[in-house]
C-alpha cells in the first residue's frame, strides 16, 4: 500500500499479512505513517495505491461502512464514546440496525446476556462520563465485539491506561484471539506490551516498512534499532548539584474539582530547590486542578501557597517577583494567544516589565530572534502566528520564554505530549539543565516513564489526593501502578 | 352570585395567565431544547416567532381557517430553520452570529409583509372549556385552555420518550454531545443538525401563530416581547429536558400574567415594575444557574457557549 499527500509520501510501498487469531503489533514512532496505513485499511482514506485482501479475497473499501460490513473494527486512542449516554445507550445507537423505537427492557436483557459472555465486564447503566479511563477502553473493545467485528485494530490502547489496567485488558484480547474469536493488530510503541503480548510485530519508519517477523525472534535492542534507525537521541543532562531549601509549600488545600462534585485535597507538598519533583498519575484524578490552583485559575476553599516562605495567591506580580515559571499542557491552547506572532508570544512573560508605557517592538524582536535561535524553534519568520507552527515547536517557543532569565520554580503540565522524540528529548534536557541550575521544578504528568527518567522525587496523585510519596531511585513501578489505579 | 373574591383572584388569574401566557414560551423552548440538544443554538427563534405570527395570521384571515393559519407558521418557521441550519453547515460560521442576522431578518420580513393584514379581523383558535363546573366567571375565564397549549403539553412528553427510547433521540444526542462521536458511527452531524433546526424553527412558528391567533389575538408589530428570546434562557434553566420546559414555561407565563393582574384588582402605583417579571426572572435564572467553578452538567457538549 502507498499513500501520498501531494508531494509528501506518507506511506511507502508497505505490505503486511496478518494470519486469523494472531495479535499483531504495528511499532513506530510519531510520524511514521501507522495510523496512515489503519486509516487506509478502514477506509478513511484512500491509498493511492496498493491493495487490501480479506479472507484472500480483494476488498474494495470506500468508506468505513465498507470496512465494518467486512467485520473490521477500530478502536480508537481517543474514545468515540458518547459522554452523556449511558453504556447500554451508547452500545445500541452504535448499532447499523438500532430499531427506530427502543425497547428497554428487551434491549437490556439482551446486552446482558451479551455482557455475561464476556470476559470483562462495565456496569450498563451508568452515563459514560462517569466511567473510569480503564473501563471505557473496556467498553471500545466491547462495542467492537457486540457489533460482530471479528478483526480489531487497537490504535494505542494502553496509553490512558494504569500498567495494572492495560495488562487486564490485552491478557482479554490475548486470550479471545487464541480462542479464535478476533484478530487484532495493535498500534503501539512500548515495548513492554509488543514482547509479552504480540505474536508478530511489524515496524514502520518514516512511512517504510523496515522490518517485523515474530516477537519470539526479536529483541528490545531489534525493535529499538528498526524502530529509532540511526537517529542520535540526546541523553538527558545528567544530575549535579544538592538539593537546596524549600522553594513551594502546599498546606491543607481544598478546592472543587471541574465537575464541581468531587474535591482536591492536598495535604502537603513541598519542592526544594534543585529538585523536580514529579507527580504521576492517571488523568482526571485531580492534577489538571492542582495546575490550575497553582496557576491562580481555580480558586482554593481553603489551605495556604507559600513560595520561599512568603504566601502566595498566584498573581502576576508574585510570579513575577519569585521568577516562578509555568509550562501548561497543551502549550498553544493554555500559554500562548494561538493568532498571534511568536515574537509576541515570546513577550508575554516580559513585555509589561520592561520600559515604561510604550512597548519596545524593537527589543521585542531582537529578543525574539535570540531566543528562537537558540531553542531551535523552526519558524517561518518571527512574525509568523505561533498557531502555524508544529506542536514541538510551540512547546520549544514556550519554554524559551518560561527558562529565560532567572527561574526559581517551574510548575510543568504533561510537557512532552503528542510530541516526537527527538523534540521529547530536547524539552526534558532543557527541564533537567533548568534544574541543576538551581530551579525547583514540579511536573505532573500522565506518562509514568518521563516521571521515572525526569524526577527525584515521585507522588501519585489519585482521587484528587496525594497517596504516594517517595524518592524515585527507591521507587517500586508496581507499588506507583497501584497507587495510581487506586488499588491499595 | 358574588362574584368578587378579593384577593383570591390574584393566585387563579396567575393559573389562568401561565396557561395562556405559556404557550408561546413552551413552543419556542420546546424548537430551542430540540435544536440544542443538536448542538447548536439558534439565536433566531425570535424572528421566526414574529413572523410565524404574521404569517399564521395573513393565512388564517385569506383562508378563514385557523388551523391553515398554524399550518403555515409551521412551514415558514421550518423554512428559516433550514436557513439557519444550512448556513451553519458551511465551515467557519458561527451559529450565534448567523442566528442575530436570522432574528433581525425574521421581524423585517414580518413587518414589511404584515402591513395590509394589522387592520383586518382573523378567526381565533378554538379553546376548550375546563371550566364547566363553577360558576364563577372568573374561574371559568382562567380554566378557558387553548388547543394548542394541550398540543404543546402532549408535544413535551413526545420529545421527552423520544430522547430516551428512539434511534432518532438517541442519534441527536450523539450529534449534540460529541462530532467525533457522531462521525465514527458514520452519521452526518451537519446534516442532523440542519433537520433538527427546521423542526425546532417550525415549533417557534407555531408558537408565533398563537399569538396572533388566540392571545393576544390580533397582528401588530409589538406582538412578541422577546418570549424567542427568552425561551433560551428557559432551556437553559430547563437544562435541556423537554418535561423541565414544560414547567419553566409556565413558570415564566404565570411570571408574565403578574403585571395584568395587579393591575386589574387596583394596584395603581408599581404594577409597571411586575411587567417586567418575567425578564427579572430571565437574569435571576442566569445568574443562579451559572458557575464559574464547574462545567454545566446536562449541557450538550457540542453547544458553542460550553465548550
Amino acid at each position: 500500500m502507498t499513500m501520498q499527500f501531494g508531494g509528501f509520501t506518507a506511506l511507502d510501498d508497505c505490505s503486511i499479512r496478518i494470519a486469523p487469531g494472531s495479535f499483531h503489533a504495528l511499532l513506530g514512532e510519531n510520524g511514521a505513517g501507522k495510523s496512515t496505513l489503519v486509516k487506509c485499511m478502514m477506509g478513511f482514506y484512500r491509498a493511492t495505491s496498493g491493495e487490501m485482501l480479506v479472507d484472500g479475497r480483494e476488498a474494495r473499501i470506500s468508506d468505513p461502512k465498507a470496512a465494518h460490513a467486512l467485520g473490521l473494527g477500530m478502536v480508537y486512542q481517543h474514545f468515540t464514546l458518547v459522554p452523556s449516554l449511558t453504556v447500554a445507550e451508547n452500545l445500541v445507537i452504535s448499532r447499523e440496525d438500532a430499531p427506530s423505537v427502543i425497547d428497554w427492557r428487551a434491549e437490556g436483557a439482551d446486552l446482558q446476556t451479551f455482557m455475561d459472555g464476556m470476559p470483562f465486564q462495565v456496569p450498563l447503566d451508568q452515563p459514560v462520563r462517569a466511567l473510569a479511563a480503564g473501563e471505557k477502553q473496556k467498553l471500545e473493545i466491547l462495542k467492537q465485539l457486540y457489533l460482530g467485528r471479528r478483526f480489531l485494530i487497537l490504535d494505542e490502547p494502553t496509553s490512558v491506561l494504569t500498567p495494572d489496567e492495560a495488562d487486564e485488558v490485552l491478557s482479554h484480547m490475548r486470550a479471545l484471539c487464541q480462542k479464535g474469536a478476533i484478530s487484532v493488530l495493535m498500534i503501539t510503541h512500548k515495548f513492554r506490551e509488543v514482547t509479552a503480548y504480540a505474536d508478530a510485530v511489524s515496524v514502520l519508519r518514516r512511512g517504510k516498512l523496515v522490518g517485523g517477523g515474530k516477537v519470539a525472534e526479536l529483541g528490545h535492542g531489534d525493535m529499538a534499532a528498526l524502530m529509532m534507525g540511526d537517529a542520535q537521541l540526546a541523553q538527558p543532562a545528567p544530575r549535579s548539584g544538592t538539593r537546596g531549601v524549600e522553594v513551594l509549600e502546599l498546606n491543607d488545600i481544598k478546592a472543587q474539582d471541574r465537575t464541581g462534585l468531587k474535591g482536591i485535597r492536598i495535604d502537603k507538598l513541598r519542592v526544594h530547590a534543585g529538585e523536580i519533583v514529579g507527580v504521576a498519575g492517571i488523568s482526571g484524578n485531580g492534577q489538571m486542578e492542582l495546575m490550575e490552583i497553582l496557576s491562580g485559575q481555580r480558586p482554593c476553599q481553603s489551605g495556604q501557597i507559600r513560595v520561599k516562605g512568603s504566601p502566595y495567591s498566584a498573581t502576576r506580580r508574585e510570579a513575577h517577583r519569585h521568577n516562578i515559571r509555568f509550562l501548561p499542557e497543551e502549550p498553544l491552547h493554555n500559554a500562548c494567544a494561538p493568532r498571534m506572532s511568536v515574537s509576541d508570544n515570546i513577550a508575554f512573560r516580559s513585555f509589561d516589565t520592561d520600559g515604561g508605557v510604550w512597548l519596545s517592538g524593537r527589543r521585542m524582536r531582537s529578543r525574539a530572534t535570540r531566543l528562537v535561535d537558540q531553542f531551535k524553534v523552526k519558524t517561518t519568520s518571527i512574525d509568523a502566528p505561533i498557531s502555524a507552527l508544529s506542536g514541538g515547536n510551540v512547546q520549544r517557543a514556550v519554554l524559551a520564554r518560561e527558562l529565560s532569565g532567572d527561574v526559581d520554580l517551574l510548575i510543568i503540565s504533561n510537557p512532552c505530549f503528542g510530541l516526537d522524540f527527538s523534540a521529547v528529548s530536547e524539552i526534558r534536557t532543557r527541564i533537567m539543565q533548568a534544574r541543576n541550575a538551581g530551579a525547583a521544578v514540579l511536573i505532573l504528568s500522565e506518562d509514568l516513564d518521563e516521571i521515572m527518567e525526569l524526577t527525584d522525587r515521585v507522588l501519585v496523585m489519585s482521587e484528587g489526593t496525594i497517596t504516594y510519596d517517595a524518592q524515585t531511585a527507591e521507587a517500586d513501578i508496581a507499588t506507583i501502578g497501584r497507587h495510581m489505579g487506586g488499588h491499595l | 352570585m358574588d362574584t368578587d373574591l378579593g384577593y383570591w383572584i390574584i393566585p387563579l388569574a396567575i393559573i389562568g395567565g401561565a396557561i395562556r401566557v405559556s404557550t408561546p414560551f413552551l413552543f419556542v423552548s420546546l424548537g430551542e431544547a430540540l435544536t440544542e440538544r443538536s448542538g447548536r443554538i439558534n439565536l433566531g427563534l425570535e424572528g421566526t416567532l414574529v413572523f410565524g405570527a404574521m404569517s399564521g395570521y395573513a393565512v388564517a384571515y385569506l383562508t378563514g381557517s385557523p388551523w391553515l393559519g398554524v399550518l403555515a407558521a409551521a412551514l415558514c418557521g421550518a423554512l428559516f430553520g433550514l436557513v439557519h441550519g444550512v448556513i451553519c453547515s458551511l465551515p467557519r460560521v458561527n451559529d450565534i452570529a448567523i442566528g442575530i442576522a436570522m432574528m433581525i431578518l425574521g421581524m423585517g420580513l414580518a413587518f414589511y409583509f404584515g402591513k395590509p393584514f394589522v387592520q383586518p379581523v382573523a378567526p381565533d383558535l378554538p379553546a376548550i372549556s375546563f371550566g364547566w363546573w363553577s360558576d364563577i366567571p372568573q374561574v371559568r375565564a382562567a380554566l378557558e385552555v387553548n388547543v394548542l397549549f394541550l398540543i404543546g403539553a402532549g408535544l413535551a412528553v413526545l420529545l421527552w420518550w423520544m430522547l430516551r427510547a428512539t434511534r432518532v433521540g438517541l442519534t441527536l444526542r450523539v450529534v449534540g454531545d460529541s462530532t467525533d462521536a457522531a462521525r465514527a458511527m458514520g452519521l452526518r452531524p451537519a446534516l442532523i443538525r440542519t433537520c433538527a433546526t427546521a423542526v425546532g424553527g417550525a415549533f417557534a412558528g407555531v408558537g408565533g401563530a398563537y399569538l396572533s391567533l388566540y392571545y393576544p389575538g390580533s397582528w401588530n408589530e409589538g406582538i412578541s416581547s422577546g418570549q424567542g428570546l427568552m425561551a433560551v434562557a428557559l432551556v437553559i434553566f430547563a437544562r435541556w429536558n423537554p418535561l423541565a420546559c414544560f414547567g419553566a414555561a409556565l413558570l415564566f407565563g404565570g411570571a408574565g400574567a403578574l403585571g395584568p393582574v395587579l393591575q386589574s384588582v387596583g394596584v395603581s402605583e408599581g404594577y409597571y415594575l411586575f411587567f417586567a417579571a418575567p425578564y427579572v426572572l430571565t437574569l435571576g435564572v442566569l445568574i443562579a444557574t451559572s458557575s464559574p467553578k464547574r462545567a454545566m452538567t446536562g449541557a450538550p457538549g457540542e453547544l458553542s457557549i460550553t465548550k
